[in-house]
């Protein structure tokens, strides 16, 4: 098997992006990334893997491996569009890196793009509800945001916490993304703004749930022997895995568990020939404090119904134990969906090329990036490492 | 037009029908289709009483398109007393009603309006045991 090395990395700015398409998206973030490495022409593109939740439902598009091989100028390129709710980017991640590990491809470019705000909030809430089992739970008015929520109550009942344990999540989020000149959300938030904001689905407040927004990011992966031709230091995806759970969240043994998180946590770590605790620098998908919260504890990094009590004390800081967000989450960063994957590849880039700025994590040399779809029914883990 | 696909559900939706493991007695909710290998026969239809009590609730203010007018409206999870854990929208109730832990039974209830399509969804909430 060959190893991956991801060679450029680039997004767009998340934002509500009214005036652009999703091909103008694509394309900026496709551009961005080759304009780093000018020796590499787009014929020697291998495949294009195009990472989408939304695309029917919110922008009425289909068949997004070709329209947006098109519209990026990959022409002709053999392209797909991975669709896995909100894990898109990390499944079509893997499977990038299997078409470079197979001997199938030389270079491979990743693309996530979201056009998201062309509707309203109801049609957004409809598109996010069929990543959970319709029949059982969207049928009934239930949201992810609500099913996310009840996992908060049940927490908070069974580990003991009040509503502001959770705050730590989101003040770190915003405090990070105030830096991230392609945030969402540049501005700061406190413990004082969390207990006051109003309630969503309680008992997640405002300031507690994530904004989902459009965006493009891309990522080229290169064979090693092509990696190794082009300037600049090396980030290698040193493990990449999928795991699935079931879709409705009643189905599950223990709902406050994360299995596929888990699972596909520990087999990417495993392939990357890495423990959990050289971990250096976290991106999950966090849309709320919660889901930090669940996927920390599964994943093993904090046992059950400790991760609070180390956010408050700082542990997801850029300079604590656990960095987490340190580009401003899916909550500050903004929730780009399909391509959130794809876009904590291109935070985890910056932070191991040391190009981090004012949330860089001091010395970090391995990262780890995690999607989720829906509550966690598929789970793509990365492991990247600099060498 | 989506009128089959709601009529295909109206045994779990109106009875709560589930599926007991003729072997184990395990019960399971909504109904499965057989595993790899499994008999076909294996588990087989039963309805489920409704009587459960509470796993954890929220209360949205935003909701989906088709459910404007309802919000802000109770949804929780309940651990009915044969096992199963499902998901549903809670009624007669306000959110100070509410605990975690507490009774609850199923009613039947109107879950949709379609619309054009002219086809009122019903199916099962649940509400706090009246005493």
């Amino acid at each position: 098997m060959r190893s991956s090395y991801i060679v450029s990395a680039a997004a767009t700015a998340v934002g509500e992006h009214y005036a652009r398409s999703l091909s103008d998206l694509a394309s900026e973030a496709v551009r961005s990334a080759f304009a780093a490495l000018p020796e590499v022409s787009p014929e020697r593109v291998g495949a294009l893997f195009v990472a989408n939740a939304m695309g029917e439902t919110l922008a009425s598009q289909g068949q997004l491996g070709a329209y947006l091989a098109h519209a990026v100028g990959l022409r002709g390129v053999p392209a797909l569009r991975v669709e896995a709710a909100g894990a898109s980017g990390g499944v079509a991640l893997h499977q990038a890196a299997q078409a470079i590990a197979t001997g199938q491809c030389d270079l491979v470019v990743v693309l996530g793009a979201e056009k998201a705000t062309d509707r309203l909030e109801g049609a957004l809430e409809t598109a996010l509800a069929l990543h959970t089992d319709a029949e059982a739970e969207a049928i009934h008015g239930l949201t992810l945001t609500s099913q996310w929520a009840m996992l908060m109550r049940r927490y908070m009942h069974e580990y003991n916490y009040g509503l502001e344990a959770f705050a730590p999540f989101p003040v770190n989020a915003h405090a990070n993304a105030a830096k991230n000149p392609q945030a969402l959300y540049r501005f700061a938030i406190n413990a004082d703004k969390y207990r006051k904001a109003g309630m969503v689905a309680s008992p997640l407040n405002m300031l507690d749930c994530s904004s989902v927004a459009d965006g493009a990011a891309c990522v080229i992966l290169a064979a090693e022997s092509l990696a190794r031709e082009f300037p600049g230091p090396l980030v290698r995806l040193a493990g990449t895995a999928i795991a699935t759970d079931t879709p409705s969240l009643g189905a599950r043994r223990n709902p406050l568990d994360l299995e596929a998180a888990r699972a596909s946590a520990h087999v990417a770590l495993g392939r990357a020939h890495l423990g959990l605790s050289s971990v250096q620098v976290f991106e999950l998908s966090d849309p709320h404090g919660i889901a930090a919260v669940l996927a920390l504890e599964s994943i093993g990094y904090y046992e059950r119904g400790e991760a609070p009590r180390h956010a408050a004390d700082g542990a997801i800081a850029p300079t604590g134990r656990t960095p987490l967000a340190t580009a401003g989450g899916y909550k500050a960063r903004g929730d780009i969906v399909g391509a959130s994957g794809v876009y904590q590849v291109v935070e985890l880039v910056r932070q191991l090329r040391g190009e981090a700025g004012p949330t860089q994590v001091a010395d970090a040399r391995v990262g780890l990036a995690q999607t989720l779809g829906g509550i966690g029914a598929t789970a793509a883990t990365a492991v990247i490492v600099a060498e | 037009m989506e009128i089959a696909r709601h009529w295909r559900q109206r045994a779990a939706r109106y009875r709560l029908q589930g599926q007991r493991h003729r072997e184990t007695g395990e019960v399971r909710f909504p109904a499965q289709p057989p595993a790899i290998g499994e008999d076909p026969t294996a588990w087989e239809a039963v309805d489920l009483s409704g009587r459960g009590e509470l796993y954890s609730f929220s209360v949205l203010r935003q909701g989906p398109d088709g459910y404007e007018g309802l919000v802000p409206y109770p949804v929780g999870m309940v651990r009915l007393e044969e096992g199963p854990l499902v998901a549903a929208q809670l009624t007669d109730c306000a959110e100070a009603d509410l605990a975690i832990g507490q009774p609850v039974e199923m009613v039947t209830r109107q879950l949709l309006d379609t619309g054009e399509d002219n086809v009122l969804v019903y199916g099962y909430k649940f509400r706090p045991v009246l005493v």
